[in-house]
């Protein structure tokens, strides 16, 4: 791990804390990020992606949410160590969030504009018209008319609402863009719009990108690198070739295998048997253990390293690099 | 958004006649004949006669009745007291500006006073400083009004000597009633700001705010506390309703002459015509109330704000909405 790449993210463990039970939602997470990049963060609901770029810009809410243990080191800085009027600046000006819920995330009694331009006055120091005419100006760059500006959210659809949220985002042309799963929401014909729409700002920009997605189809056309998050682990990292070409760990083989096959007559979908582990009572080895069709004893017992199999490519997993022989 | 208002209004008029009918039917067929009281005990048979059909009481019900709405609403008199035939409105006009006013600084404390223990209580959440908010407030909701001003009135008039213990001839007069009106919708109001704040603080643009790296302080203010505010303002209209008409307790310890002295002492001498007209005059008041907490609700909440807006808006926007959208496909 290099403390001066861009963005470094070490040993990140996440918890929360509700009556008494604490909840493991992330389980030292590591992961590196080169300018310009983007990494997809996958996973199931509840794997811990959102929490992982929560931390980033220490926007967890505290409580039920704790960071245990971590270094995030961005630009040569240790995010958790900085104080927070110094994390303040940052927020929205270097890193900033594209929120999963358009429905939810915008405040219902703001205009959008006023929305927008709250960010570049904090950030830019400049006047408060100054501030509107270049949020307007944003709204035009994701595709909304000046003229709405002095709307309110409630008057926006779904997809407008989302444009708004990436407008926030990009207001103050940040270096990196938390982006968690900014088209969930939406339906697909507007998917592919959002996903353009910010693949020609990123390219346009250079900004760098952690895409949280569970959709892989996504992943395999906006990402360079991929991590596969299960119960707060990385459990397979690598390029999107490596990932997609050979998928090592049989949690991402379950993935790719859940997914149906448009050319063969299949008649039904292959989908993984179980549910992920309770986070407040995870499984002592691997997580992956309880679910895993080639799960032997030796995998109950302790911590599964990672194993570097060739490039990039590292998987969490026993067995890793084996499978493919004996499964396909 | 005028048509709205126009519209609000028509339809307080059949609120009140319906309210009017009713109060009237009640004491109508209530027990004891307004002949009797005007007259007082040891008055003769013949003289109650008299009066009776001098005042019209013996003529049937529908007559009564009818006579009772035309003076009270095309001619706007309420008639005088059976007690001391003084003219109702005239009583009622000397009485409901003090009452009025009572009502008016109470709610002004509840929304200075009650919002920021809320908020506070919520932003500091289960520290010393909700802890401490909140067993005011529950002291507040929990504690009589009459024991508290009793309490008081020792405290601040006989023993301190500051305000006086009552009457309002001085502005010193009115702190210790205003404050005892106000004591529960205060700490009705931060109980109800608190949990509203603590809904609003986990909320997504709450986060939203945070993440463009905002200040807390602006957060609280431009971000929470408006959309916060949205169900507290029931609770303020409905708190003010409430002392308008309920004021009776303080109104009777401090001898203010207000609205609720003047209903406790008609009730009492079964002044039926003062409790029909104050009934009615209160009811009038309750509407316009309900009117303005429904407006400020608009302009408080865009969303509302949109309902109200003619139809004409509203077609309009659907049609600027329409073009983006296919400029934008």
């Amino acid at each position: 791990m290099d403390e001066n790449s861009f963005l470094s993210v070490k040993d990140l463990v996440v918890e929360y804390t509700s009556n008494k039970e604490t909840i493991h939602a992330v389980n030292g997470v590591s992961f590196e990020l080169e300018k310009g990049k983007t990494l997809g963060l996958v996973g199931e609901t509840g794997a811990g992606k959102t929490s992982i770029a929560k931390s980033i810009l220490r926007i967890l809410p505290n409580p039920p949410a704790k960071v245990r243990n971590g270094e995030i080191w961005f630009e040569g800085e240790d995010l958790m160590q900085v104080e927070e009027s110094e994390m303040r600046k940052i927020r929205g000006r270097k890193i900033s969030m594209i929120f999963q819920d358009p429905m939810t995330s915008l405040n219902p009694t703001m205009r959008v504009a006023n929305q927008i331009a709250d960010g570049i006055r904090r950030h830019d120091g400049c006047s408060k018209k100054e501030a509107l005419h270049k949020a307007a100006d944003m709204l035009e760059v994701v595709g909304i008319p000046k003229s709405r500006a002095r709307d309110y959210p409630h008057q926006f659809s779904g997809g407008m609402k989302q444009r708004v949220i990436i407008a926030i985002a990009l207001a103050c042309e940040p270096d990196l863009i938390l982006a968690d799963e900014p088209t969930s929401a939406l339906d697909v014909t507007i998917q592919a719009q959002v996903l353009e729409m910010m693949d020609e700002l990123k390219s346009q920009r250079g900004t760098s990108m952690i895409l949280i997605t569970h959709d892989l189809g996504i992943v395999a056309e906006t990402c360079d690198n991929v991590a596969i998050i299960y119960a707060g682990q990385i459990v397979e990292y690598g390029d999107k070739y490596e990932i997609f070409d050979n998928p090592s760990h049989p949690y991402t083989i379950g993935l790719f295998g859940s997914l149906p096959d448009m050319e063969s007559d299949e008649e039904r979908l292959h989908p993984m048997s179980g549910m992920m582990p309770n986070p407040t009572d995870l499984p002592k080895g691997c997580k992956f253990y309880p679910r895993c069709p080639h799960a032997a004893d030796a995998c109950a017992e302790a911590e599964i390293p990672l194993t570097h199999l060739e490039g990039t490519h590292t998987c969490r997993c026993l067995k890793a690099g084996r499978l493919n022989e004996t499964e396909n | 958004m005028i048509r709205y208002i126009l519209k609000r209004i028509l339809t307080i008029i059949p609120v009140v006649l319906l309210v009017a009918v009713v109060v009237f039917t009640v004491m109508y067929f209530s027990p004891g004949n307004p002949a009797e009281i005007i007259l007082g005990p040891g008055a003769s048979e013949e003289n109650i006669h008299t009066l009776e059909v001098q005042l019209g009481l013996d003529q049937p019900y529908f007559v009564q009745l009818g006579r009772f709405m035309f003076n009270t609403f095309i001619r706007f008199d309420l008639g005088n007291s059976y007690v001391n035939d003084i003219s109702i409105s005239h009583e009622l006009a000397m009485r409901f500006p003090k009452t009025l006013l009572l009502a008016v600084f109470a709610i002004v404390l509840e929304l200075i006073v009650g919002i920021p223990l809320g908020m506070i209580a919520a932003i500091k959440r289960n520290r010393w400083q909700d802890q401490l908010c909140m067993l005011f407030a529950l002291i507040g909701v929990s504690a009589p009004a009459f024991w508290l001003g009793i309490e008081m009135v020792l405290i601040f008039s006989n023993k301190l000597h500051l305000l006086p213990s009552s009457g309002i001839s001085t502005w010193t007069g009115w702190i210790l009633p205003v404050i005892l009106v106000s004591l529960r919708g205060v700490a009705q109001m931060a109980r109800q700001a608190r949990s509203s704040m603590l809904e609003v603080i986990k909320s997504d643009y709450v986060t939203t705010g945070r993440a463009k790296g905002l200040k807390e302080g602006e957060i609280m203010f431009k971000y929470a506390l408006p959309n916060a505010l949205i169900p507290l303002i029931q609770t303020a209209g409905n708190s003010f309703a409430s002392s308008l008409g309920g004021a009776i307790v303080i109104e009777s310890l401090f001898s203010i002459p207000g609205i609720g002295q003047y209903m406790i002492q008609a009730i009492g001498g079964r002044d039926y015509a003062v409790i029909r007209g104050t009934v009615v005059v209160l009811s009038i008041a309750f509407c316009l109330i309900m009117l303005i907490v429904d407006l400020i609700f608009a302009f408080v909440d865009p969303r509302i704000m949109a309902q109200y807006s003619s139809r004409a808006k509203k077609e309009r926007y659907r049609a600027g909405h329409g073009k983006e959208v296919r400029s934008n496909a």
